[in-house]
């Protein structure tokens, strides 16, 4: 029988004839953790009295915090790093960036099976990796048998056809299928993109998009892996990982959803949910107080470029702040040399380490009370950035830089 | 037979509504961090709960992170069961891990405060405030193995293994 993305990856991985409904126990290519699951994780780990299965291939990440904002998350940092140290496990320091990004820059390979406790682990996705995220038991597990039981999702086909407007991107795609179908349109599903614009999407997108799977609800975000998959694996050094992997023709859909790229507007998520969305033009004269760019959603280099372009050369407005976060250490070294960085700090940005910045609310720019928020981010719940009288809106980088020369909610095309 | 007092939750409760990420300093002292339960949703909710109360939800409760914590911090609270609409995945498998049964049943015919019995083996909730007699959805046999150990940890140990 014809097999969708997610048929393929999991039967190949569990060794059965797998199909959507099926129940497999799928062997794990990757397992990580982040500082604010990770000293769970280990813990449940102990408690099971377990071994790394695969200990270069388990990976501690050191990105919610970084570097550590107070005493108890240092600790909590010390705990990861005396874990990595005994146990054999890779640790990513603070400052290497987000376990996203590095997990697509240099350890996802199309095909892998990948579990993080961490919701958005669903990026590696834009590869072609069935990768989604757990909690901590269930992490602590994959670290010591190299395995974890999956019911095989059913999958929504995403058809996008046509090709962006300037001044529209991949985040714009994600943000109108999640208005369409609901922060729990895909609870338990895969999604799989194609279509003539997803052959064309660079990674980065591709990455936005399986990043916000879960913000449908999805358990993955899968793309195929194609001739761009190889030329983004052969530019992080990593040539060898590709792999061709296509959804078979005839494959079984429990849902087909046809979207024309180029009818796609800027699109912004309103608080308190990701579905509530509107077309940025809709929200003209809405003030914003801060604009964030960045975090593991749109902090990659190819963000960073679009965000330069509408800044370089101007002054953010003087209303609202401006702060920008590379995703990764890589990420950050190629923005200097390209001068992205120095035109956010001319315009009157300031630059965060690489990392998660302050898209969960730990530290690096909470909101006050009545505060709003435009960020580039995949999350605008209630509380979400570090209070629960702030107000969160959700766009693309295109659109966070254009909010950041007005001092309120910007169609991008205005300032191009 | 669980017994005990409903809570009830309108529809969307995220993670960082059951337990905000600036509490993430308070990860590894959980009993510090159980005092902020639901603090985003209702902020008396850590004082009102009594041990083997209901936490009723709506639709897709429990979406957003991946943090255990939410669970946890629920089950800390003495909850003895989490009843929605809709649950969302990660939570579902969170709860389930850490041995805190989650029941799929129709919640709009539970209002905050209404007694509730619920019959686990049996698939019952029974309204004793309103007389209402509600069914849940099975919960999937791998969970349910999962479950009646209390949790993976405890099924890891006893089984060392997958057994599904």
């Amino acid at each position: 029988m014809p097999k969708t993305l997610a048929e393929k990856i999991l039967s190949e991985k569990s060794g059965t004839d797998a199909h959507a409904g099926d129940i497999v126990i799928a062997k794990v290519d990757l397992a990580f953790v982040q500082d604010t699951t990770g000293p769970l994780t280990v813990r449940q780990f102990q408690a099971a009295g377990l071994s790394l299965a695969d200990p270069g291939r388990t990976i501690l990440f050191i990105d919610h915090a970084a570097p550590s904002p107070n005493a108890n998350l240092s600790n909590d940092h010390i705990f990861l790093r005396d874990f990595a140290r005994a146990s054999g496990g890779v640790l990513s320091e603070a400052g290497d960036g987000i376990c996203h990004q590095i997990v697509a820059e240099a350890y996802a390979r199309p095909g892998d099976v990948i579990v993080g406790a961490d919701s958005h682990t669903v990026t590696a996705g834009g590869l072609g990796a069935f990768a989604t995220g757990m909690g901590s038991s269930d992490v602590a597990v994959a670290f010591g048998l190299g395995r974890t039981w999956l019911r095989v999702p059913e999958t929504f086909r995403i058809e996008v056809s046509g090709a962006f407007q300037a001044g529209v991107s991949a985040k714009d795609l994600i943000l109108h299928l999640i208005g369409l179908i609901g922060a729990d349109g895909a609870t338990y599903k895969a999604l799989e993109f194609g279509g003539e614009a997803v052959a064309r999407m660079s990674l980065s997108g591709r990455f936005t998009i399986a990043n916000m799977a879960v913000e449908a609800g999805a358990k993955a975000g899968l793309f195929p892996a194609d001739a761009a998959t190889k030329e983004y694996l052969k530019a992080e050094g990593r040539a060898g990982d590709y792999r061709e992997l296509a959804p078979d023709k005839g494959a079984s859909y429990e849902k087909q959803i046809k979207i024309d790229a180029g009818k796609l507007e800027p699109t912004v998520s309103k608080p308190h949910t990701v579905d509530n969305t509107a077309l940025a033009k809709e929200l003209k004269g809405t003030k914003i107080d801060q604009v964030v760019i960045g975090t593991c959603t749109n902090g990659r280099l190819e963000d960073l470029e679009v965000a330069a372009g509408i800044l370089r050369g101007k002054q953010r407005k003087e209303s609202v702040r401006l702060i920008v976060a590379p995703a990764s250490r890589r990420v950050l070294t190629e923005a200097i040399a390209r001068g992205y960085i120095q035109a956010f700090i001319e315009a009157g940005g300031l630059i965060l380490p690489p990392g998660c910045g302050p898209c969960l609310g730990l530290h690096q720019g909470a909101l006050g009370d009545g505060e709003a928020c435009l960020s580039t981010a995949n999350r605008n719940f209630k509380g979400r950035m570090g209070n629960p009288n702030g107000f969160i809106y959700l766009g693309s980088p295109a659109t966070a830089a254009a909010t950041a020369l007005t001092g309120e909610i910007t169609d991008p095309r205005e300032v191009l | 037979m669980l017994k005990g007092r409903a809570h009830k939750f309108g529809d969307g409760i995220s993670t960082d509504h059951i337990i905000p990420g600036r509490y993430a300093h308070l990860r590894s002292n959980l009993p510090e961090l159980a005092k902020h339960v639901l603090e985003d949703a209702d902020v008396n909710f850590a004082k009102k709960v009594k041990h083997g109360d209901f936490v009723v939800g709506g639709l897709n409760f429990g979406l957003g992170s991946s943090r255990e914590h939410a669970p946890l911090v629920i089950k800390m609270a003495g909850v003895s069961a989490v009843l929605a609409r809709s649950v969302a995945r990660i939570f579902f498998r969170n709860a389930i891990n850490l041995g805190l049964p989650v029941l799929i049943c129709d919640t709009d015919k539970i209002n905050d405060g209404d007694e509730l019995e619920v019959d686990l083996a049996g698939g019952k909730v029974r309204n004793v405030t309103t007389g209402a007699e509600l069914s849940f959805g099975r919960i999937p046999a791998v969970m349910l193995k999962i479950l009646n150990e209390g949790g993976l940890i405890p099924y890891i140990q006893k089984h060392g293994e997958f057994k599904l």
